[in-house]
This record gives structure tokens, sequence and C-alpha cells, in this order.
């Protein structure tokens, strides 16, 4: 059967699973689109958690990632791992027990203020929009290398089916669609990842094997790793090589980013006791962690194939000759991802750090995931599986995104500021509604991704870092923060990580209007990337003074925030 | 009135609590696997040294462990304070 037959039924396969489970799952009130009516068991929130949040990019991009960056991208594993500590201990049970079903909606009662609920909308809408680009991108790109479709039409049935389960089910038929997808993800990870780490160390963990030796030299597979590289010229993959403070910086924008991102707080709205959303963060990490665990050694063991593939015999003999090019190397050529150029004639591809005598001009890092099965000598319904994993990971975030800016629109915006006396069928009806539009509007997006899609991740960090966890974690934490200290708080981080970005990457993205580079940045060694955890530590020192300098919150928001302290009593804020 | 009191009590123990976790989270994270690995360089294992394990996995489990032991622990206290659900 011809490969692109075979990913046709696996996907086809999945795909009718989520329609099952959406018709299974449909929603019938607001508390059922909004929380899944606060009835999911914390073990499969936290599946459903996983899926949310490992995007697209955790999926097909990471390991190669970390492939090529050695030791200085472990800021993204501790990143993106280390938020859900603060999630547990810091945001969620408290959120639970506030019992309500937006995170504007928290930061608007907290503050008795619609205009901190208004900054709130505006930095939960841009953080997901841009968030939510990449993720389209990455069905339209799924489709077309491996369904034989172009990206179009890839782009539209991907859409199709969230929109299927999506406005049908609200936060019921996502929560148990990203089980499913969860489930799907995590075995088309994990099976590659097995057979590649028994070739390189005879270890079947992966995470096991990382740290083991190689099967065929008996040496330390990160040793043997850091030496052929080295050979070539490129930096050692165990040596650290940005510097310690931007590190730092990185990893601490990246975990408080992880902890402010809404689409990823309202996952533990849906679970029925506050207990719950502690255990179910818990769960939610264990989750991402066998993906994140086995990420990094995929990334090790895919870049010493691909050197292992590229020399033979290693940098001092003959290089590999054209005609002796493994399939899944002229496969993978013909899409683009791999391009060779042999500079000197001799018949053989020579790869090098050095760019003026490397002939492998382009290697794209998500070769890495993309491939290893064909390297891995894997039957094709492996291939299949990879495919159908990769849209499960883009389609289970999209989902969530989505989620997260229609129920802004229509219980921030609608229910609370146009028209407060919709009835709750109404209401529900303007969540479905501006579910169907925020799904027009990323397709949009995505068959016409502005230039500056591949930066913007830093951007809805920055935002989620620098001006949602700070306001979300003093409202919790301190009784005197008032509506004045935290609605100036937001904005000095917002605008002031959003300045940041714009003087590196460019005002709103536009090529050459930026006056800095993330190589040499305006302050210390501080990347743009790395600026959230700056900006928030802004945003705290300006709303506490000015909170102090200003009248202390009216008595009834104290008892607000005494109430949301304890979990006792949560079940009857399901009432509201 | 005693609820009151009871209930400031639970807070200062929970207080006490994440900032026991907080103190770890950071130690594995940015200490063993940034701040500390220069340190910790003489320490092997399996052909590089025990900041980047921990860099790569060491702090990942730790974080796992932590919000498990974070939940049991304030169930306790729920209970023990009679706030439970």
């Amino acid at each position: 059967m011809e490969q692109f037959t075979l990913n046709l039924i696996v996907v086809g396969l999945t795909f009718a699973l989520y329609v099952g489970i959406a018709i299974w799952a449909r929603a019938g009130s607001t508390s059922e689109f909004y929380a899944a009516g606060r009835g999911v068991h914390p073990v499969l929130n936290g599946m459903a958690t996983g899926a949310d949040w490992m995007s697209a990019a955790s999926f097909i991009s990471m390991a190669g990632i970390i492939a090529f960056g050695g030791y200085d991208t472990s800021a993204y594993l501790m990143g993106w791992t280390g938020g859900y500590v603060l999630l547990a201990m810091l945001l969620a049970p408290y959120l639970r027990k506030f019992g309500k079903f937006t995170v504007p909606e928290f930061i608007g009662d907290r503050f008795y203020s619609q205009t901190a609920r208004l900054i709130a909308v505006i930095c939960l809408i841009i953080a997901s929009v841009t968030y939510v680009i990449g993720q389209m991108k990455g069905v339209g790109v799924a489709f077309s290398g491996f369904l034989n479709m172009s990206y179009e039409m890839g782009l539209w049935t991907g859409a199709l089916i969230v929109a299927v389960y999506a406005v049908l089910g609200g936060m019921k038929g996502i929560t148990y669609t990203q089980v499913a997808q969860y489930v799907v993800l995590i075995i088309a990870y994990t099976i590659p990842a097995i057979f590649i780490s028994l070739t390189i160390t005879g270890n079947p963990i992966p995470a096991l094997g990382l740290f083991s030796n190689t099967a065929a030299e008996g040496v330390p597979l990160l040793e043997k790793l850091d030496t052929v590289i080295q050979d070539l010229g490129f930096a050692s993959y165990t040596a650290q090589t940005d510097t310690t403070l931007n590190i730092f910086l990185f990893t601490l924008s990246l975990m408080i980013g992880t902890a402010g991102l809404p689409h990823v707080i309202v996952r533990f709205f849906t679970v029925p006791r506050v207990a719950d959303a502690r255990t179910s963060a818990g769960w939610a990490l264990v989750f991402i962690a066998l993906l994140y665990l086995t990420a990094p050694a995929v990334g090790a063991m895919a870049r010493l194939n691909f050197v292992d593939t590229m020399w033979p015999n290693g940098p001092q003999q003959d290089a590999i000759a054209i005609e002796e090019m493994p399939n899944w190397v002229q496969n993978w050529e013909r899409t683009g991802l791999l391009a060779f150029e042999d500079k000197n004639g001799d018949g053989r591809i020579e790869y090098w750090a050095d760019e003026e005598k490397n002939e492998a001009v382009k290697v794209d890092q998500d070769i890495m995931v993309l491939a290893n099965p064909e390297i891995a000598g894997l039957p094709s319904w492996v291939i299949a599986l990879v495919v159908a994993g990769g849209l499960a990971a883009a389609l289970s975030t999209a989902a969530g995104l989505l989620m997260a800016i229609s129920s802004a629109v229509s219980h921030d915006l609608i229910k609370s500021m146009i028209n407060p006396d919709i009835s709750e069928k109404g209401e529900l009806m303007a969540a479905r509604i501006s579910m169907l539009v925020a799904i027009l509007a990323a397709t949009w997006l995505g068959l016409n991704p502005p230039g500056f899609a591949a930066q913007t991740v830093a951007l809805a960090f920055g935002i989620a870092a620098a001006s949602l966890f700070p306001a979300i974690l003093m409202g919790i934490f301190s009784k005197r923060m008032n509506s004045q200290g935290a609605i100036a708080g937001m904005l000095a981080g917002l605008l002031v990580t959003v300045i940041y970005i714009f003087l590196h990457k460019g005002w709103f993205f536009i090529p050459g209007t930026n006056s800095f580079t993330d190589d040499d940045p305006l302050l210390l060694s501080i990347k743009s990337t790395s600026f959230g955890a700056v900006g928030a530590m802004i945003n705290f020192v300006v709303a506490y003074v000015v909170s102090n300098a200003t009248q202390e919150p009216p008595e009834e928001v104290q008892d607000l925030v005494e109430s949301i302290r304890v979990p006792k009593g949560a079940g009857a804020a399901q009432a509201h | 009135m005693s609820d009151r009191q009871s209930s400031n009590a639970y807070w200062r123990a929970n207080i006490r609590t994440i900032w026991i976790c907080i103190a770890i989270w950071a130690f594995v994270s940015y200490g063993c696997a940034i701040l500390f690995r220069p340190l910790l360089s003489g320490i092997k294992i399996g052909g590089t040294d025990l900041g980047f394990w921990f860099a790569q996995q060491g702090s990942i489990i730790t974080f796992v462990i932590l919000i498990f032991a974070y939940a049991w622990r304030m169930n306790r206290l729920d209970r023990e304070h009679g706030v439970e659900e």
C-alpha cells in the first residue's frame, strides 16, 4: 500500500474517533460549555491538559531544537514543565474555588473593575491568537506534506473537525477529544523513540538511553556525540554557550508564562473539587513529562544518527557519496527540509559547521522527529501514526486556545459588558457563535500567516508572564492589592515587555524597524525572548507602590480573597 | 470568629509549605541545572556532569514529585483545619 493511502486511513480513523466523542459529549448548558460541567476526573483532566499544552512545536520541533542547541535549550525543558509547579501551588486551586468560568472574570471580580477585566481580555486574546496561528500552520503543513492534499484543503479539513467538536461540545467536547488526542500523540512519539534508543544504546527506555553507552563502541552516548560534532567544528553539545543570566531569565520567563497562559489555567476549572485541581496539575505534569523526558533523548540520538549517516566512517575518512544516500535522506530532500550542494564536485556531501565548506546546506530541525521512523527502518504504519500524532498535537492545542478566546468574547465581553441581561440559552448560543468566528479567524490567519508568525511565541509568553501571571498571583496572595495597583502593574509589565520585544524584533514585527538584535541586546545579555520575567518584576513593583499609595480594597473583596483561600464550599460556588 | 482563626492558621501553614516547595523547585532548576552547574562538574553521570542531568531530566522528575507531595500535604492540612470539601 502506498504510504499516503496508509496515512489517510490512520488519520481518518483518528478523526472519526474525535467526531464520535464530540457527538457523545455535547454541551447543554453554559457550565458544560465553559467548564465541562466541572465533572472531569483529575487524571483525565491531566491527560487533556497534556494534549492542550503540547503543541505542534512540542511534538515536531522541540527534539530538533535540543538536537542543534544542546545544553542551552534545556531552558525549554525546565521552563515548559516547571510552570506546572507554580500552577499547582499558586493559582489552580484558588481559581477553582473562585468557581467561575474565565481568567478575565477573576481579574475583573477580584479587582472590582471592568477596566482590569478588559485589559485581561486584551492580553488573553493577543497571547492566544498569536499562539493559534502556529497550530493552524502545523495542521496545513501536515496535510500537504503527508496526505497529498493542498495546504488550503488541509487547513479547512482540520478547521472543520475542530469546529464539529468545539462548537457542539465546548469545553466538554474539547476535554474528551483532548484525552483521545493525548493517547494518539504519546504513542506516536514514543514508538519511534524506543526503536532509535534500542538501535543506538540497546536500552528500550529513551530517557535512560541518553545517559547510557552506545551499543557499537561502548562509550557514553553524550561523550561520543560531543566528540563527533566538535570534530566537525560545531559547539560542544553538553557545554554552555549562552550567558548564565540569559539562560536563567529565559527559563524563568517560560515558567511563569506557562503558569499565566489562560488556555492552560481554565483546564483546572473543569475538575469537581479544589483538591482535584492540585492533583490534576500533578497528573498533567506526569503526562507531559512522558514526552519531555523522551524529547532530549530523541534529539541527541537523532543528531548522532545524522552525523553517522553523513560520515559513515567518521570525519577522518571520506564523506558519504551522493549515490549511497539512504532512502530517507532522498525522501526528505524532496520536501525541502534537507538540501545538499556538492560544492567541490567530488560526488560526496561533506557536513561541516563551517559554512564555506559545508555541503549539507539545509538541515531543518524538524527532520529530527519526522524522519525518525524511516531512519530506524520502522514499518510504514508507524510513519502514518507519527502524522496522526502531529495532527493530534496541533488540533488539541488549537482547540484549547480557541476555547479561551471564544469564552473571553462571549462571557467577558458580551455577557459582562455588552448585554448583561442575556439569558443562559442566549449566552450558550453566543458562545457557540463566538467559537465559530474564532475558528474562521484562526483559519484565515493560517491561510494568510503574517510574516512574523514564527516570532510571536515570545510575545505570547512575554504577555502571559509580565501581565496575567503577576495580576492573578497578587489577587490571591495579597489582600491589600487594589484595583489601581493591579491595573498600573499589568499595564507597566505589558508595555515594557512588548516595547522590549519590538525594539529587538521590529515594531509590530515589521522587518528593519528594530534598533537592537538578540545577539547584541539592549540590556546586559537579556534577549527579547527572556524579558517576560523582567516585565513580571516591573509589574510587581509598580503594583505594590501604587496600591500602597491608594485606598485599600472594599470589605467584600477582602472577604472574597478569604474565601478563595480555603477549599470548603467550592461545591456551592457551582450554582453561580 | 474561631472559623476565621482556624483559616488563618491554615493559610499560614499553606504559605510555609509553598515556600519549602518553591525553595526545592528553584534549587534543582535554577541551582543545580544553571547556577551551581560549574560546582557540580566533578560529579560524572553517563558521559557528562550532574548539572546537565538536572537540566534535562532531574528537574522535571523533581517537579512531578513536588506537586504530588504538595497535594498530599494540603489534603492533610485541609482535614486538620476542617476546611476540606
